[in-house]
């Protein structure tokens, strides 16, 4: 249970007002990972440009506060930034620039960083390069096997 | 200055003025033990008995069948792991169903592990238990029968009378968890077959911590906490004056006022039930429509989630409830929004408002508009809502 006095001021500021919601039409990347009946979805579009760095970033997420913020928290460290830059995106960045999350929802900053990987995977594909360093994302909507990793924190 | 509209009264109720008056002697005046001998005690005691009388009449009983306990979840621990054990020789089979509260549900699951067996009822997508299904369920060895009177997230109201007659008529001990029914519905434990009934304090604008388990005479379950001889020898601990003292109070208000209050409230209910219907598409309501408790709402709102739902509302000042599992701390929403037919995506986006006579039409009206323009702005960055409007879903 997260009740809202166990959120950062980050969190509930990304939460209740995120950035970059929305979609991006003729996307050069889209990635969506979790499941519904996690009760958690991220959809991230990402538009690049020619020299591989991202110009536009949207997102769109079905989840709690947290899902929600850490996918606003995610595409603001990833605009502008060069792929590769991105790809370098951890789930431990996104929550320490919300200033961290609690326990149960960390998962979420997993699932931030797997859409963003997913979103730069797609565009890979789509471009018929191989981004060095990124592997096919493990979950998608289609996958039922998605794991919240509850029991999986690291311990530091 | 924003105000706050407080609709979660199944998790718990404001005491009352009254409540609290009738309550305070007894923390410094009157603050005898009631088993000492001395005037102190007697008065306390006296305190007690008239708690017990007030208790009693609300649901027809003899106050001596009134055992004062720390609160619901106690009274189900009491009831079912002591008759689990009192009938043990005659067998080891017990008779629930799949939405219990959490304190019938997990006991059940503790005597599983015990070596009982239990069989947990379906119900249908309204919530109602049939039973003619648990008539069938029952075997020889079967020793206790526990069906929750009214949910506490869905509100159905279950047919309490009918599921008491079948199990009187197999000699089979009938526990009914009665926490959210209490002070709230009319209740009669000899018309509907009762042998131990559970309810609480809190849930009536009576203070926490104090219950009741009503057990039937000649029912003689062992004690389940041991130590003194409070109440009869059956429930050990020093009692709770001052709470029980409150709860005595709290359930004659609630009593003297509940038909006046079940019209005010499912008035209420039902303008918010048909407000919100009418307001927001793809919006269902859980639960059924009239065997339901006067002043339960629970609402599912597809393609959004319940905690961020529950944390914007709260924002403009409404406080409600979720059945969503990332408000539950598991990976799974609610069983009873599980048991009740719902997928898992729309369970987690669902919201329960229970009311109290306190509240007005213009807050059910306000409530609307509040939860009409969270669902737009959740739908509008759900990308399940964008699915299904592109008819990808």
């Amino acid at each position: 249970m997260s009740t809202k006095l166990e959120y950062s001021d980050k969190v509930v500021d990304h939460f209740t007002n995120p950035r970059n919601v929305g979609e991006i039409k003729n996307a050069s990347g889209v990635g969506t990972v979790g499941n519904a009946k996690c009760g958690d979805i991220m959809r991230v579009y990402i538009d690049i440009d020619e020299n591989d760095f991202i110009r536009d970033v949207k997102f769109k997420t079905f989840g709690c506060g947290a899902a929600i913020a850490t996918s606003s928290m995610a595409t603001e460290l990833v605009k502008g930034k060069h792929i590769n830059e991105a790809l370098a995106l951890t789930n431990k960045s996104v929550m320490e620039a919300l200033d961290g999350l609690p326990q149960v929802k960390v998962h979420c900053s997993l699932l931030a960083e797997e859409a963003i990987h997913a979103a730069l995977w797609d565009y890979a594909q789509k471009k018929g390069i191989t981004i060095e360093g990124l592997k096919k994302p493990k979950s998608d909507i289609h996958e039922d096997d998605h794991d919240h990793g509850h029991d999986e924190e690291e311990d530091d | 200055m924003q105000k706050t509209i407080y609709l979660d009264n199944a998790a718990t109720t404001a005491v009352r003025p009254e409540v609290l008056d009738a309550m305070m002697p007894f923390f410094t005046e009157w603050y005898g033990n009631p088993s000492s001998v001395h005037e102190f005690g007697a008065l306390c005691n006296v305190a007690c008995d008239k708690a017990r009388e007030q208790v009693a009449k609300v649901i027809n009983a003899d106050p001596k069948d009134i055992y004062f306990t720390s609160g619901g979840t106690e009274s189900d621990n009491w009831a079912l792991k002591s008759a689990a054990l009192a009938k043990k020789e005659k067998g080891k089979h017990i008779i629930t169903t799949k939405i219990e509260h959490h304190a019938v549900m997990e006991t059940c699951e503790f005597l599983e592990r015990q070596g009982y067996e239990v069989t947990y009822l379906d119900v249908d997508d309204q919530g109602l238990v049939d039973p003619g299904a648990l008539e069938k369920a029952i075997r020889p060895d079967t020793i206790i029968i526990s069906v929750m009177y009214a949910n506490n997230e869905i509100g159905t109201v279950q047919p309490i009378r009918e599921i008491g007659r079948i199990a009187r008529s197999h000699g089979i001990l009938f526990h009914t968890d009665a926490v959210q029914a209490f002070g709230h519905i009319p209740i009669d434990v000899n018309e509907d077959n009762i042998d131990l009934m559970s309810a609480s304090g809190h849930k009536i604008h009576g203070p926490k911590g104090v219950g009741f388990l009503y057990m039937k005479k000649g029912v003689k379950l062992p004690p389940f906490m041991n130590g003194g001889h409070h109440e009869r020898g059956r429930r050990a601990g020093t009692l709770n004056v001052p709470g029980i003292v409150g709860m005595g109070k709290a359930a004659e208000i609630a009593s003297g006022e509940m038909s006046k209050n079940a019209k005010h409230l499912s008035g209420l209910r039902d303008r918010l039930i048909s407000g919100l219907s009418e307001a927001i598409p793809y919006t269902k309501l859980n639960g059924h429509p009239t065997k339901r408790l006067p002043g339960n709402v629970n609402m599912s709102f597809r393609f959004v989630e319940g905690e961020s739902l529950l944390m914007l509302v709260d924002e403009k000042g409404v406080s409600a409830s979720t059945g969503s599992a990332c408000a539950s701390g598991s990976l799974d929403p609610s069983h009873v929004l599980l048991a009740i037919g719902l997928p898992h995506e729309i369970a987690h986006g669902s919201l329960r408002f229970s009311l109290s006579e306190e509240n007005t039409e213009e807050e059910m009206d306000y409530t609307v508009k509040v939860v009409k323009e969270v669902v737009e702005r959740l739908r509008s960055m759900s990308p399940l809502y964008e699915d299904m409007l592109n008819g990808v879903a």
